[in-house]
């Protein structure tokens, strides 16, 4: 059992360690701010996400699991206020107009 | 080479190439972006140091909010205002200071002998007497309580000083600097759902403050941040500067610690001693009035000097 959830630990934090690694590739390679955005918000969301699943299993319960969980909670809350404060900046100051509702 | 110490060296790496990126960043708001991801970085480094409260002080105060004040304060400044780009000359001679100070520091550090003078064996032995868990809280409200008495006070002087930035005809009025015409949907909604949350947790750091690392300025900090996050959004006012309300606020902390100080002399023998067995209640109720006096600072010294026309005169 223990071997079993060291496995799940390992494959989920190196599956979001992947995701954050696509999300840094993106960021620096795509062309505009908008679609940067994209990339950093999937990084943040999922990768986050499995690495913080992978954990649990490692941590005290119930309130080691329950802060990482609100760790990742709050990173979700941040990344989509964030996300759309800095599509809406970007979008009206690279193209000169407001962006359509 | 450990990973712990390649994790290290990869943090330093990372924050001196922050701060050349920061003084070299071609825009003023840059710089300040710059500054900010450079404050949460210092802050990881305290926590590697294990200066947990040290860590929360710099994340909340050194970049959360000096970088809001310098956002501020690059949005205001012209896009090609001399004032916005020092000159290069300007800008070498403040890296070559900044950089003495560091090789100063550095060389300080390095010279220390093997085991260095230190007071931290005297600190934790007299915590027992404090009822205290945390030397941190003991060294800032007990050993050294005069410094955080100062710095309270500080903190109402600094409000002071910018409130007299006002017009004559503005004065009595609320702090408009602020509030946005128009705050983006996601934000409002940021503005509702997070402050029930940071609220706790501000009141959690006050309050574990006694045996972990937490206290009355981090505590502060972050109700201040949900305060002003709800003033940003516009879901509440700030109050008029010359209500009697934010002024008691403002000056509780400060009053009461000065007043149980003073109490010291008859109770404790010295000026700011606390009396033998109550020194633990006496200290959360200074460190509890001090977390919402500071709070209060905080949220009016970002909001800004007074406006009249953000509501009749008084």
């Amino acid at each position: 059992m223990t071997i079993a959830l060291t496995l799940f630990t390992i494959i989920t934090v190196a599956l979001g360690v992947v995701f954050f690694l696509a999300g840094t590739v993106g960021l620096l390679r795509f062309p505009d701010t908008l679609t940067r955005l994209h990339a950093l918000t999937k990084a943040d969301n999922l990768g986050l996400g499995l690495v913080v699943l992978g954990l649990l299993p490692q941590v005290a319960w119930p309130f080691g699991g329950l802060k990482l969980i609100a760790v990742w909670l709050l990173a979700l809350l941040a990344g989509a206020t964030v996300g759309p404060l800095l599509g809406h900046a970007a979008w009206t100051q690279e193209r000169g107009r407001e962006p359509p509702p | 080479m450990s990973v712990a110490l390649a994790a290290d060296a990869g943090l330093a790496l990372l924050i001196l190439g922050l701060a050349v990126w920061t003084s070299i960043a071609r825009t003023a708001g840059g710089a300040v972006i710059g500054f900010m991801a450079y404050g949460l970085l210092v802050a990881l480094v305290w926590v590697r140091l294990a200066a947990v409260d040290v860590a929360l002080t710099e994340a909340a105060l050194g970049s959360g909010l000096t970088g809001f004040v310098l956002l501020g304060a690059a949005a205001r400044l012209p896009r090609d205002a001399p004032a916005a780009r020092p000159g290069w000359g300007l800008r070498l001679a403040a890296g070559v200071v900044s950089a003495a100070v560091a090789a100063g520091l550095a060389a300080v550090v390095l010279l220390l002998p093997v085991s260095a003078p230190t007071l931290a064996p005297a600190a934790t032995a007299n915590l027992p007497a404090l009822g205290l868990g945390n030397p941190v809280t003991g060294v800032l409200i007990a050993y050294r309580a005069i410094d955080t008495l100062l710095e309270s006070v500080v903190l109402v002087l600094a409000l002071i000083g910018l409130w007299s930035l006002a017009r004559d005809g503005d004065w009595g009025g609320r702090p408009g600097a602020l509030r946005s015409a128009d705050p983006s949907p996601a934000l409002v909604l940021l503005a509702q759902v997070l402050p029930p949350l940071g609220i706790l947790v501000g009141i959690y750091l006050f309050w574990t403050g006694a045996i972990a690392p937490g206290g009355a300025f981090q505590g502060g900090t972050v109700l201040a941040a949900m305060w002003v996050l709800t003033l940003v959004t516009g879901l509440t006012r700030p109050p008029r500067v010359g209500g009697r309300g934010v002024r008691l606020l403002l000056v509780a902390g400060p009053a009461l610690f000065l007043a149980i100080g003073v109490a010291g002399f008859w109770l404790g023998g010295a000026f700011l001693a606390y009396p033998a067995g109550y020194a633990k209640p006496l200290i959360l109720a200074i460190e509890a009035a001090l977390t919402l006096s500071i709070a209060v600072a905080l949220g009016l010294l970002l909001a800004g000097p007074p406006l009249a026309q953000s509501g009749p005169r008084a």
